[in-house]
C-alpha cells in the first residue's frame, strides 16, 4: 500500500480475451455442478421421506370424497323461512361456546404479555453487542432455545399435570414458548441496534441496566411490539388447541365435538373461531401499521 | 425571546417531560384502568399465587421424577419416529412452499388485477390459516388413515396458507422500478414476473420456507398425539402411563433434532441468501 498503486494491479494481461473465457466456462461448470448435486440431493431426501412418511397420492386421491363429504355433513341444515330457529338450533351452545372463545383470547394476550415481558429482559443478555458478559449471552440463549424448542403442548401437558386443569397451564405452557420464540426475534433485532446513542448514554455513566433501558429500548421498541403483536396472533391459533390436553380454551369444546363426531358443532365452533382469529389480526395489523408506521410497512 | 431556554424547550416538545396537572391525572387514571383490567383478567383465568406455588412445587416433583432419563429397548422405536417427524415436516413444507408461490402471485394486488380472484385467494388462506394444523391432522386422519402422511398433509394444508399470506405480502412489497424497467425492455407478463418480481422476493421466499421448516418440525411433534405419525404419538403414550423417565428421553431426542435442523437451516441461509437475510 506504500508504494503509491493502493493495491490495485495493473490490467494488462498478455490474452485478456482467451483468460475471460476460460474463467467464463470453469465457474459456469462450476455452477452447474453445484446446481445438480443440489437437484439430486434434494430428490434423494424427497424419496428418503416419502417412504418414511408413507406418502401414498393414490390413497389420498380415493379418499378424497370422503373429504368432501365429511365437510358436506358440517353444513348445517338452514331454511330461509325457519332461519332464526335453525341458526338458534346450529349455536345451541353459542355462549357456552362464546365465553370459551373469551378465555381462549385471554390466555393468548396474558400468555403474549407473559413472554414478551421475559423475552424483553432475554434479549438484552442474548444479544451479542449488548450482553454484560459472553457466557451470559451463551447461558441467555441456551435458554431461549429450550424454551421455544419443546412444543407448547408438551409443556402443556406437563403444566396440566403440576397446576391442574384449567387456563392457568395454558398461559404459562403458551407464555413460556413465547419467551423462547420473541426473546430469539427481539435478539436479532438488538444485535442490530444502532450503537451511538448507547455510547452517547453510558457516556453520561449509565449502568448497563440504564444503558439497556435509554439508549436500546427507545430505537428497538417499535420492532419489539410489531413482532409481540405477531406472537399475539400466533397465540391464538396456539391457545385453540391447548383445550385437547384440558389446558382450557374453545379447544376443550372443539375437542369433544370431534370426538362425538358432532359436525354441525365443529363448524359452528371453527366458524366462531375463524371469525376471532381473523378480528385479532385484522386488529393486530391496524395496530402494527400505528406503531411502526406507514414508512416501515412499505404500503403500496 | 419569552422565558428561559429551559422552559421554551419544555414548551416544544413536552413529550420528553414527566406530565403535569391534567396530564398527570389522565395518566394515573390509564395506570389504574391498566392493572385494574388486568387483574380482571386474572380472575377470568383463576390465576391465584397459592395455585402458582402449589403447581411451582409439583413442577419440581415432576421434574425429579424425569431424572435421569432412562434408555430403554424402545430407543430405536423412538428414532424412527423421529425420522418419520423429520420425513413430515420437510415434505409438508416443500409441498406448502411449491402451492403457495402461484396462490400468493394470485392474491397480491400488484399482479393480480382482478379484484375477485385476489379476494377470493385471500380469504380462503385466511380460512385455512386459522385452523391449526392439528385439527387438520384429525381431519386429515379420518381421510387418509392413521399414519405420518395424514401428517404431512396436515401440515401442507395450514402452511400452505401461511406462506401465501407471507409470500402474497412479500409480492406487494416489491420495487416496483425494477417491474417497470423489465417491462420496458418489452418483457410479457410472465416474463415480467419471472425477472422482475421473483428475483426480488426470492430471499424473502427461501427464508420462509426455511424458517417454516423449523417450526414445522416443532408442530411435527406433536401432530402423532391424534394419530397422525411421528415421535408426538409416543411422547403422548409415556405420559399418558407417566413413564416420565421415558418423556424425558424423548424431549431431550426431540430436543436435540431440532437444534441439528436449525443449525442446518441456518448455514443453508447463509449460502442460499447472503449473511444480510434473516
Amino acid at each position: 500500500m506504500t508504494d503509491g498503486t493502493l493495491g490495485v494491479r495493473p490490467l494488462h494481461h498478455p490474452q485478456p480475451r482467451a483468460q475471460f473465457a476460460r474463467a467464463w466456462a470453469a465457474q459456469k461448470r462450476a455452477h452447474r455442478l453445484q446446481w445438480l448435486s443440489a437437484a439430486v440431493l434434494m430428490m434423494l431426501l424427497i424419496a428418503i421421506s416419502a417412504w418414511l412418511g408413507e406418502v401414498k397420492p393414490a390413497l389420498l386421491w380415493d379418499r378424497l370424497p370422503r373429504f368432501g363429504s365429511y365437510f358436506g355433513r358440517m353444513v348445517p341444515e338452514l331454511a330461509l323461512a325457519t332461519l332464526g330457529e335453525d341458526l338458534a338450533y346450529w349455536y345451541w351452545n353459542g355462549w357456552q361456546w362464546l365465553a370459551s372463545l373469551w378465555q381462549t383470547v385471554l390466555i393468548a394476550i396474558y400468555a403474549t404479555l407473559f413472554g414478551a415481558i421475559l423475552a424483553y429482559v432475554f434479549s438484552f443478555l442474548a444479544a451479542r453487542n449488548l450482553t454484560p458478559a459472553p457466557w451470559v449471552g451463551v447461558a441467555a440463549r441456551r435458554t431461549l432455545e429450550l424454551a421455544r424448542t419443546v412444543p407448547e403442548l408438551v409443556f402443556a401437558v406437563l403444566f396440566v399435570f403440576a397446576f391442574g386443569i384449567g387456563p392457568l397451564a395454558g398461559v404459562l405452557a403458551i407464555g413460556l414458548h413465547s419467551f423462547g420464540a420473541l426473546g430469539k426475534l427481539f435478539g436479532d433485532v438488538a444485535e442490530n441496534a444502532d450503537p451511538e446513542p448507547l455510547r452517547g448514554v453510558r457516556a453520561t455513566g449509565a449502568s448497563w441496566a440504564q444503558t439497556m433501558v435509554y439508549g436500546a429500548t427507545p430505537q428497538l421498541m417499535p420492532d419489539y411490539l410489531s413482532y409481540g403483536l405477531m406472537r399475539l396472533e400466533i397465540n391464538v391459533r396456539a391457545a385453540s388447541i391447548l383445550g385437547f390436553v384440558g389446558a382450557g380454551g374453545i379447544g376443550q369444546e372443539l375437542y369433544r365435538a370431534i370426538k362425538n363426531f358432532d359436525h354441525t358443532d365443529i363448524s359452528a365452533i371453527a366458524l366462531m373461531l375463524i371469525a376471532a382469529v381473523m378480528l385479532i389480526d385484522a386488529l393486530c395489523g391496524w395496530l402494527r401499521g400505528r406503531v411502526i408506521g406507514r414508512e416501515g410497512l412499505r404500503a403500496l | 425571546m419569552s422565558g428561559r431556554p429551559l422552559t421554551r424547550w419544555r414548551e416544544c416538545r413536552p413529550e420528553l417531560y414527566p406530565p403535569r396537572g391534567l396530564a398527570l391525572w389522565r395518566r394515573a387514571a390509564a395506570v389504574l384502568l391498566g392493572l385494574g383490567l388486568f387483574l380482571w383478567g386474572l380472575d377470568a383465568l383463576e390465576v391465584t399465587p397459592g395455585r402458582l406455588i402449589d403447581g411451582i412445587g409439583q413442577l419440581g416433583h415432576v421434574f425429579m421424577l424425569m431424572m435421569p432419563p432412562a434408555v430403554t429397548e424402545h430407543v430405536w422405536d423412538y428414532v424412527r419416529a423421529i425420522g418419520e417427524t423429520l420425513a413430515m415436516a420437510f415434505l409438508g413444507t416443500l409441498v406448502a412452499s411449491l402451492l403457495s408461490v402461484p396462490l400468493a402471485l394470485m392474491g397480491a394486488r400488484n399482479i393480480m388485477p382482478f379484484g375477485p380472484v385476489r379476494l377470493l385467494v385471500r380469504r380462503s388462506s385466511d380460512v385455512v390459516r386459522g385452523i391449526d394444523s392439528l385439527v387438520w391432522a384429525i381431519f386429515f386422519v379420518s381421510v387418509v388413515g392413521l399414519g405420518p402422511f395424514a401428517g404431512i398433509l396436515a401440515i401442507a394444508m395450514n402452511d400452505t396458507g401461511v406462506l401465501t399470506k407471507l409470500y402474497a405480502e412479500a409480492i406487494e412489497n416489491t420495487d416496483r422500478e425494477q417491474v417497470k424497467g423489465v417491462r420496458a425492455t418489452g418483457a410479457g407478463r410472465m416474463q415480467t414476473i419471472g425477472f422482475g418480481v421473483l428475483p426480488q422476493v426470492m430471499p424473502v421466499l427461501l427464508g420462509n420456507s426455511l424458517y417454516f421448516l423449523e417450526s414445522n418440525l416443532r408442530s411435527a411433534t406433536i401432530l402423532g398425539v391424534v394419530g397422525a405419525g411421528g415421535i408426538g404419538f409416543f411422547l403422548m403414550d409415556r405420559l399418558m402411563i407417566s413413564a416420565w423417565r421415558e418423556v424425558s428421553l424423548i424431549v431431550i431426542m426431540v430436543l436435540v433434532t431440532v437444534v441439528c435442523i436449525d443449525a442446518l437451516s441456518r448455514v443453508l441461509r447463509g449460502r442460499l441468501i447472503g449473511p444480510v437475510g434473516r
